[in-house]
């Protein structure tokens, strides 16, 4: 009974003040639903983070609980930013991030361009070689260590196969000038097609007529392809390097599993470096400082390269 | 497009094209075609040089197919005397293809736990992120929220950390709240993770769905809560879905926070399947059976998501 009379009286008024009547107001809504979200990401990213930052200027050690734990200012930066072995490990990571990017970025373009040609059973092809990058990098470092062993492995047989050479003459995962290479290649077989997926909405979202107008003015197939697909693919391109470059740079479980960070110190990028002062040798102040220091140069080249993308949008 | 357009390539350019991209997918496939192919090799046709890829042929490049890697991923057994093998015949099919190495099941292995751990926590953590997801969605796409977009970069940022870089003080926390190596510390973990990618992209859904039908509903005297859940929400439910089989796809691989975080009872696939150990090194048509059975619903799940592929991995900011 009295609902109905509740009705009544907010059909009558004006709409803000109904919606006051009849339950929550919108505001207390919006921040109902937000809140959980940001709460949870308060507790488990930024508590953690600032955590870290904390820990960072302490020589706290997590495996011994009673010992005295003592603040030492920069003292594990300083270590750090001078340690000659990190700037290897910084250089390993260049070395992967740079080819992995180069190749992706080739071959995942080059199969978009082909992809948008449009022949029959597109869809099914592209399906198909999407497949690698949705499985777990950990597991298909593991099984790509299978194929990658020197007498029995798969690839070193096709390699044979192909160019004459002893199977076993030749360690993927055990020589030093052929480690690091070894995850740029799993890593291409594995993110190609997401570069890929990328150029492809990039391809599809140039409307036809402007071909249509180039070719009017009897602009060349090159030079079209040159002032119009490159540039209007560009964007969506720097974007897949924003994403590649993000993870690539946190790369641990691939890698990890593959090489192990081997041989001797060849494949350890940062990711699996930090994970061996954190986790292996205990050293939890000095790691949450190197973690420190990963995160800021990781959001600093982020925010840099992302004012460049936007510049290249606006054109 | 109309077949007149200038930009319908000619039939010859199909083909060219065509060959190469399926020439690309086969090569792309070899990998997993040859681990799918190692779980039914007994462990010698696995390390066999020259490789055997021809399935039950009796010639040098084949070998017989067998669930030898199977029944090993899935049991733990001991080698036993002549004696005791003669005294007790082999009590099931699995049984007697351990025989053959004088073995006897005694038990089985800890890969069905993982795997239904992973199961708990890839379910567990995609519930909660989809749920706490589309309302937070649901609040940025509809209503005015001071420094939204500042919200919104905070919640992408998260994503930019190195996970090992968080495990030092979630491990430290986990440690002190109890929540080490348990189902439910993982799930919330994950949740964590997770939640950036469900609000990004559920974002990108709802504000695809036009206003006039939420506010015909308002005028029509529903509440503010009725017209989100019987209006926007099933409008929402494809945006839903293929947010959460995004969100179980990253909780299903994740490696690195299970690895450091969790060490029996709570412990995922991934950090254990690399870890099954045969007689005499590692026994990788076990693993590769291991590899086979976890990696197959991810693949199934891609081929059914295909269309929304682009928009999940790309945080919603690419639409096809």
């Amino acid at each position: 009974m009295s609902d109905k009379t509740l009705d009544r009286v907010a059909s009558a008024t004006p709409p803000p003040v109904a919606r006051k009547i009849r339950g929550l107001s919108d505001r207390a809504i919006a921040w109902i639903f937000v809140a959980p979200t940001i709460f949870l990401l308060l507790a488990i990213n930024i508590f953690p983070l600032i955590w870290t930052i904390r820990l960072s200027f302490t020589n706290y050690k997590a495996n011994r609980i009673g010992r005295e734990v003592k603040e030492i200012g920069f003292r594990n930066y300083e270590r750090i930013l001078t340690d000659s072995d990190i700037w290897l490990n910084m250089q390993a990571t260049a070395h992967f991030l740079i080819w992995t990017i180069f190749f992706q970025v080739l071959i995942g373009f080059a199969l978009a361009w082909l992809i948008n040609k449009k022949f029959k059973g597109n869809d099914l092809w592209t399906t198909i070689i999407v497949l690698p990058m949705m499985l777990s990098p950990a597991v298909v470092g593991n099984f790509w260590k299978f194929l990658y062993q020197p007498q029995i492995g798969l690839f070193n047989y096709i390699i044979a196969f192909f160019t004459g050479k002893e199977p076993s003459s030749f360690q993927m995962l055990g020589e030093v000038n052929l480690a690091p290479w070894s995850i740029v290649i799993v890593d291409t077989w594995m993110w190609t097609p997401f570069v890929m997926l990328i150029c492809l909405a990039g391809l599809r979202s140039i409307p036809d007529y402007i071909y249509e107008a180039a070719e009017i003015d009897r602009a060349s197939k090159l030079r079209q392809f040159f002032t119009i697909t490159i540039p209007m693919v560009l964007p969506f391109l720097m974007l897949a390097v924003l994403f590649r470059g993000i993870e690539n740079f946190k790369m641990f479980d691939l890698v990890v599993q593959l090489t192990g960070g081997g041989p001797g110190s060849t494949t350890e990028l940062t990711s699996i470096n930090l994970k061996r002062e954190a986790f292996e040798k205990w050293r939890t102040g000095y790691a949450s400082a190197y973690a420190i220091i990963l995160f800021v140069t990781v959001f600093g080249l982020a925010s840099i390269y992302v004012k460049a993308l936007n510049k290249v949008k606006e054109r | 497009m109309s077949s007149f357009s200038v930009n319908e390539p000619s039939v010859r350019t199909k083909w060219f094209a065509g060959t190469l991209v399926i020439l690309y997918a086969i090569i792309t496939m070899i990998p997993l075609v040859w681990i799918a192919m190692t779980g039914f090799k007994s462990p010698a046709d696995a390390i066999s040089y020259p490789p055997k890829y021809i399935i039950g042929s009796d010639s040098d490049a084949g070998f017989q197919p067998t669930l030898e890697g199977y029944v090993n991923l899935f049991t733990t057994r001991t080698r036993q005397t002549q004696d005791y093998l003669e005294a007790n015949p082999p009590e099931s099919w699995a049984d007697e293809i351990v025989r053959k190495y004088d073995m006897v099941i005694v038990g089985p292995s800890k890969f069905g736990e993982r795997f239904l751990n992973s199961v708990i926590i890839g379910f567990g953590s995609t519930f909660l992120s989809v749920f706490l997801g589309t309302l937070a969605a649901y609040a940025f796409s509809r209503f005015k929220i001071p420094l939204a977009d500042d919200l919104l970069f905070f919640i992408l940022s998260t994503r930019m950390m190195p996970p090992i870089a968080v495990a030092i003080p979630i491990f430290l926390m986990f440690r002190n709240l109890g929540l080490s190596d348990t189902h439910l510390g993982m799930i919330l973990l994950y949740t964590a993770v997770n939640i950036s990618l469900a609000v990004w992209l559920l974002k990108s859904f709802i504000d695809g769905i036009p206003t006039e039908y939420e506010e015909a509903a308002l005028i029509d005297g529903y509440t503010r809560f009725q017209a989100f859940y019987k209006v926007v929400l099933p409008q929402a439910a494809t945006g839903i879905a293929s947010t959460a089989i995004f969100c179980l796809i990253f909780a299903w691989n994740e490696y690195a926070f299970a690895v450091l975080l969790t060490t029996a009872n709570a412990q995922t696939a991934p950090p254990f399947i690399p870890t099954i150990i045969g007689i005499g090194g590692l026994d990788w048509p076990a693993i590769a059976a291991g590899v086979t059975l976890f990696l197959l619903p991810v693949m199934v799940f891609t081929i059914l998501l295909r269309k929304h592929l682009l928009r999940g991995i790309t945080f919603g900011a690419v639409r096809k």
